[in-house]
């Protein structure tokens, strides 16, 4: 008969193998971990808990998740950019009764828990390691638009469903543009230490060509970051000090002109672009150096994963998915246990390309945007009577936001007072708005589409 | 008006909206250098679609990313020229 400690997977820490994590200030053998701790020797009061992880650095929280991993019950795992007002609510729906900090932790008072242990880049040695007795459940947030991100449950076996074993024992140094705190970012962070390769990471706020140096210092083989982040390194002048073997992008639809610049800035590189999101988790890769994917990607189960196109958007069934939300009643799957994507799909000759997102949503360089609540902001204006935001492509960050503007009959529309409205406009924009919100260009319109709905009739394509 | 001072002016007006200071632009100006950053150069592109009627990233099939400020008028003047 088997018991229960032989049926549970083998923890992080029980899988590590070889490799460095870098980043500007610390240098660490990630196999250290295996009779050491960076957790200054506290890590048996964390066993059983729910730990949020909240390091101002990268490179700290990886070890904090090695480490964890098998016997904290519940990780939250949270980005920089999480916005310390929704802290409560966060802590109170995961249940946290303890934080892991660094010397970079912004103050906050949630951070304040009476079980509150630092994690540091240096590991000392231990014989009081806990032995791992639980399936921890790893809680990502959504990169939600507004109010505050659900949080999803993974296991470990789901996130790591779609790494393959190394294919040979060539020498791997992963680096990453995005932050290993999100699904993209985690995803390398996890190939890099069961592959028993390098990380190279980056600091917050450290310049993109000091974060090209490093790569080129520590001889980076594999690469990966959003379009976005692509599209910032192409502008780079030390772009070419870096000579990846493999390139990979994800987190955002890749077009066919970033994915050319790739291809003559590195030609010996494979170039791919992955599918993934925090809710259906890896979906597959496309390696073709093609934007979209071919059609025959719906025709067969690749390695457990099956996708339909149902009301053109993407729905995926997978074991790589996450479980289930945490403190929300949200539902994951429909009945048959498919996720539903968001995303639009278009058939053009044999291919699938993506055509923006449902419910109008807007991608601008990784964050997602709700045109409803940039319209809400417009139609303050008196002299505004509706208004229509809508995505436009960008080759610099995917998409931008652009807003058609009705004004009030009666509201002066004289030609030389449209500039100065226009001007009002944005000035509001910019007054009540994140940047990225603020649209790049308003024109004024005589008329809006309304739907039979009584609702802005709402086109899901990206305008050209 | 020149392309160069269309692009040198909606910079400076970007980066005065987006709160950032604008490097001196010459030729040799690194964009990633020039105080804009990765939005404020989707904002340009979107403006410069509107004022020269090309965006010559988008459009062309051999677009390069332009690393600097000369780099950056020569693909609008090519892109304009077509």
């Amino acid at each position: 008969m088997r018991t229960a400690l032989l049926t549970k997977a083998p923890s992080l820490r029980q899988r590590v193998r070889d490799g460095f994590f870098r980043d500007r200030s610390a240098n660490v053998r990630v196999a250290d971990l295996v009779r050491g701790t960076s957790l200054r020797c506290r890590l048996p009061e964390l066993a059983g808990k729910s730990v949020a992880i909240a390091t101002g650095s990268q490179l700290t929280a990886g070890l904090a998740l090695i480490e964890l991993d098998g016997v904290a019950r519940r990780l939250l795992i949270l980005p920089p950019d999480v916005d310390p007002s929704h802290l409560p609510a966060l802590f109170a729906s995961a249940e946290i009764d303890a934080v892991v900090t660094d010397g970079e932790t912004a103050a906050h008072p949630e951070f304040d828990l009476p079980l509150r242990v630092d994690v540091g880049a240096e590991i000392a040695l231990t014989d009081r390691l806990p032995e791992p007795a639980r399936d921890t459940e790893w809680v990502m947030l959504t990169s939600g638009t507004t109010g505050v991100p659900k949080l999803l449950a993974h296991s470990l076996a789901a996130l790591t469903g779609a790494i393959k074993p190394a294919a040979s024992n060539d020498l791997v140094v992963w680096g990453t543009f995005y932050d290993i705190r999100r699904y993209g970012g985690l995803q390398i962070f996890l190939r890099a230490v069961l592959g028993g390769a390098s990380l190279v990471l980056s600091r917050a706020g450290e310049p993109i060509a000091d974060h090209l140096d490093r790569l080129a210092q520590y001889g980076v083989t594999h690469l990966s970051g959003t379009p976005s982040h692509w599209r910032r390194a192409l502008m780079s002048p030390d772009l070419h000090k870096i000579v990846p073997r493999y390139v990979r992008l994800s987190g955002e639809i890749a077009d066919q002109t970033v994915l050319d610049s790739l291809r003559t800035a590195f030609p010996s590189a494979s170039v791919g672009h992955a599918y993934a999101s925090t809710e259906a988790g890896v979906a597959f890769e496309v390696t073709d150096g093609l934007a979209g994917m071919p059609q025959s990607y719906f025709d067969v189960d690749r390695d457990g994963v099956e996708m339909k196109i149902e009301d053109g958007s993407l729905r995926i069934r997978s074991p790589r998915r996450a479980s289930h939300y945490i403190g929300s009643d949200a539902v994951l799957t429909d009945a048959d246990g498919f996720v539903d994507s968001g995303d639009m799909l278009e058939l053009r000759g044999d291919r699938y390309v993506f055509a923006g997102r449902r419910g109008g949503i807007i991608n601008i360089g990784g964050l997602k945007v709700h045109p409803e609540e940039i319209e809400a902001v417009i139609n303050r204006h008196p002299k505004v009577r509706m208004s229509l935001v809508r995505p436009k492509a960008s080759p610099i960050t995917g998409a931008i936001v652009i807003a058609d503007v009705v004004l009030e009959s009666g509201a002066a529309v004289e030609a030389d007072e449209i500039g100065v409205v226009k001007g009002d406009i944005l000035k509001l924009c910019r007054d009540t708005l994140p940047r990225h919100k603020v649209p790049a260009a308003i024109s004024i319109v005589p008329s809006l589409d309304v739907a039979a709905t009584g609702k802005l009739a709402r086109r899901h394509k990206v305008q050209g | 008006m020149s392309v160069k001072l269309t692009i040198a002016n909606q910079m400076a007006e970007i980066a005065r909206e987006h709160g950032k200071t604008l490097a001196p632009l010459r030729d040799d100006t690194v964009l990633l250098d020039s105080g804009l950053d990765s939005l404020g150069f989707a904002v340009l592109v979107a403006r410069l679609e509107d004022r020269l009627g090309v965006d010559p990233f988008t459009a062309s099939d051999d677009a390069q990313f332009p690393v600097t400020f000369g780099d950056f008028v020569k693909v609008y003047e090519n892109g304009a020229a077509h």
